[in-house]
């Protein structure tokens, strides 16, 4: 049957007059949308295949590619947009439940945009942070309740394990087999470097990266791939991972055909097998069974490692995050609903879970009431774009953040959404070893350096601005932080005041 | 001396060198005009061995250049820094050279009776296919550079 509905997204437009015939986005394209004519001698562009993730655009040396927004359109209609149908004419076509990757792009409100922070005037001073010394580090891990000093003035209570970040950030989880083995290693490199934590994801280890193991925290999920005693020593922590943001409640499923010699060896699977995790963990039904799980791993490491325990931000999570404080955890993460992933069911991902800055508000204050909050670090994720949303974040009362597309887009990606096809141009969300070559480790780990590094500065000007010379010093300090465009619900659940108050 | 290095763990055969080499060597200076308008061989040549490996190759500017030796008419000489040069004035078109060259990196133009190889873009001391490699594949690296990185493989 030929009839097909599908219509081009995108339509590549090529200046003629600046085209040399170089091919070269004939070779970088895998989704093969360029091809040459030698009888005409010009390049033509299948429309149809394009997925806009401007790798020939960027790769063409004249400058001679533009891609735009397709100008094909439906009647237009407020309910029934081209969106819609489009959705509607590919199920019909194919059956199938529909997959999205990256974070939800839905036009939902971003709170971070309507949270502004404050300044010192004339009353207390701000702080130069060029001249002025000006702490980022931070400390993860459960803290103790009291602290009890010798007549010497030395520390004896026993410090339960921390993790020491330089920069309040941490690369999240995104396992091997998502994403490639070269950006796995500018992430370990990067993180390195900084002195913070890449996360390895679901995936396991890969043996050439237990060097880096002092920056590393390892994850255990539902599917447990790569899960063995010399891993869960490998890193300086442990995240149990429950749930994630873009898709709560759902498991994963890496197609067997990204499942190579490597990552097999990585995930402890046979080549080729299908990688599903299932959506719960089967041993976890309680948090009776998650704090099993948690000494489980205590055990194993000899509890030398903080255990971090990742959630997806849904409806009910202050509850569930002090359960899981009371189960033992020492760091608990919350992942909101415009997480990122390599792919999941679009109505998932588009309309499940809650805004992180509320699910942060609201986790915040339910540890403070029960006097609980020193008990575990709080460490969120889920769209952390730039540095005042991280410092926003710590004001709302997180420890640290994780980031994940903002390292994905440092290191080549253009947010094309297609990571689910495989045949990511950029080297990330594959794991086709002639794309997989296209991501230098050498040069995106320094690029993932400079873009913490930029945001560390910019959070030491914000900090100083607020004249607070410590990252610690600005946790939860709701006073710098005023709403604007906010109800009153809103004010409540987040804590903050409204501008002008 | 300085040389050309490259890296076939990775090159993407995407080959822009062969573009900015062909830049490189025109009159105009001007991509589109070098790539459209000049008949111009590129000194660099992407070679393909499978789907997945790719080497940029050119003149490694050997110590005891055959083609030095081979040339009849003393259009391939040393200059002071050791970069082996062609004359296209002098040249015979006997093409000897290309018979010896152990690496096959000098070759008969498409376009006329000369050869192309590659001089390093002695003119600038910045070869364009270096700085326009979009994955640091070839690089403008010094022999005890080189040595050090062979170091680190082994």
């Amino acid at each position: 049957m030929s009839l097909n509905f599908n219509t081009p997204l995108f339509e590549i437009i090529r200046d003629k007059n600046k085209c040399i015939q170089c091919k070269v986005c004939v070779r970088q394209c895998a989704n093969e949308v360029h091809w040459y004519s030698s009888y005409e001698n010009i390049v033509n562009s299948d429309n149809n295949k394009c997925v806009n993730c401007h790798r020939c655009v960027i790769l063409c040396p004249t400058k001679a590619i533009t891609i735009r927004k397709h100008r094909l359109e439906f009647r237009n209609n407020s309910n029934w947009t081209s969106n819609a149908i489009k959705e509607i004419q590919k199920q019909a076509d194919t059956g199938g439940v529909l997959l999205s990757s990256m974070g939800n792009p839905n036009k939902l409100p971003i709170y971070w945009d309507k949270i502004l922070l404050n300044a010192s005037q004339v009353t207390n001073p701000s702080i130069d942070p060029l001249r002025e010394p000006m702490e980022t580090k931070v400390m993860i891990g459960r803290k103790p309740d009291k602290l009890k000093f010798n007549k010497q003035g030395d520390l004896i209570t026993d410090m339960p394990p921390q993790i020491e970040l330089n920069v309040p950030i941490m690369f999240s989880a995104m396992s091997y087999g998502s994403i490639s083995k070269n950006a796995h290693e500018a992430l370990a490199r990067a993180a390195t470097k900084l002195g913070i934590c890449y996360n390895t994801g679901e995936g396991g280890l890969n043996k050439d990266f237990y060097k880096y193991g002092k920056n590393t925290i390892v994850q255990v999920a539902s599917g447990r791939f790569g899960v063995y005693k010399d891993y869960l020593n490998a890193g300086v922590g442990i995240e149990i991972k429950i749930g994630q943001g873009a898709k709560p409640g759902i498991g994963g499923h890496l197609p067997g055909k990204k499942v190579g010699a490597d990552v097999s060896v990585t995930r402890m699977i046979p080549i080729g097998s299908d990688a599903i995790s299932p959506a719960p963990h089967h041993d976890i039904y309680s948090i009776e069974d998650l704090r099993q799980l948690i000494f489980a791993l205590k055990e194993t490491t000899n509890y030398s490692k903080p255990i971090f325990v990742k959630i997806a931000a849904v409806h009910n999570a202050a509850a569930i995050a002090s359960g899981i404080v009371r189960a033992g955890a020492d760091v608990v993460v919350v992942d909101g609903f415009r997480g990122g992933t390599g792919a999941a069911p679009t109505r998932v991902r588009d309309n499940v879970g809650i805004p992180i800055e509320f699910a942060l508000a609201s986790i915040d204050q339910r540890l403070r009431e029960e006097g609980i909050r020193n008990s575990a670090s709080l460490v969120i994720s889920g769209s952390i774009r730039n540095s005042s949303d991280i410092v926003k974040a710590i004001a709302l009362g997180a420890d640290a953040v994780y980031i994940g597309s903002a390292a994905l887009i440092a290191m080549g990606c253009h947010m094309c959404r297609s990571c689910s096809t495989g045949k990511c141009n950029w080297g990330i969300a594959t794991q086709q070893y002639d794309l997989v070559k296209r991501l230098n480790p050498d040069i995106m780990y320094k690029r993932l350096v400079n873009l913490i590094s930029a945001w560390n500065h910019e959070i030491q000007e914000m900090l100083g601005g607020m004249g607070i010379n410590a990252v610690d010093s600005l946790r939860g300090n709701k006073l710098m932080l005023r709403g604007i465009d906010l109800n009153e619900t809103e004010l409540r659940i987040l804590g903050i005041k409204y501008v002008g108050e | 001396m300085k040389k050309i290095y490259s890296f076939e763990d990775k090159c993407l055969g995407c080959k822009l060198c062969e573009v900015y080499c062909k830049t490189a060597r025109s009159k105009s200076k001007n991509i589109i005009k070098a790539n459209k308008e000049e008949n111009i061989d590129s000194a660099i040549i992407v070679e393909k061995t499978n789907k997945d490996t790719h080497f940029a190759l050119q003149c490694r500017h050997c110590t005891d250049a055959k083609c030095i030796k081979a040339c009849i008419s003393g259009a391939i000489f040393k200059d002071e820094i050791g970069i082996v040069r062609y004359d296209k004035e002098k040249c015979v078109s006997c093409l000897s050279c290309v018979l010896v060259c152990p690496f096959g990196a000098v070759r008969k133009s498409d376009f006329n009776s000369t050869v192309t190889k590659c001089d390093l873009c002695f003119s600038t001391g910045k070869p364009l296919c270096v700085s326009n490699c979009p994955n640091d594949a070839i690089k403008f690296l010094d022999e005890k550079e080189i040595d050090d990185r062979m170091e680190i493989v082994k």
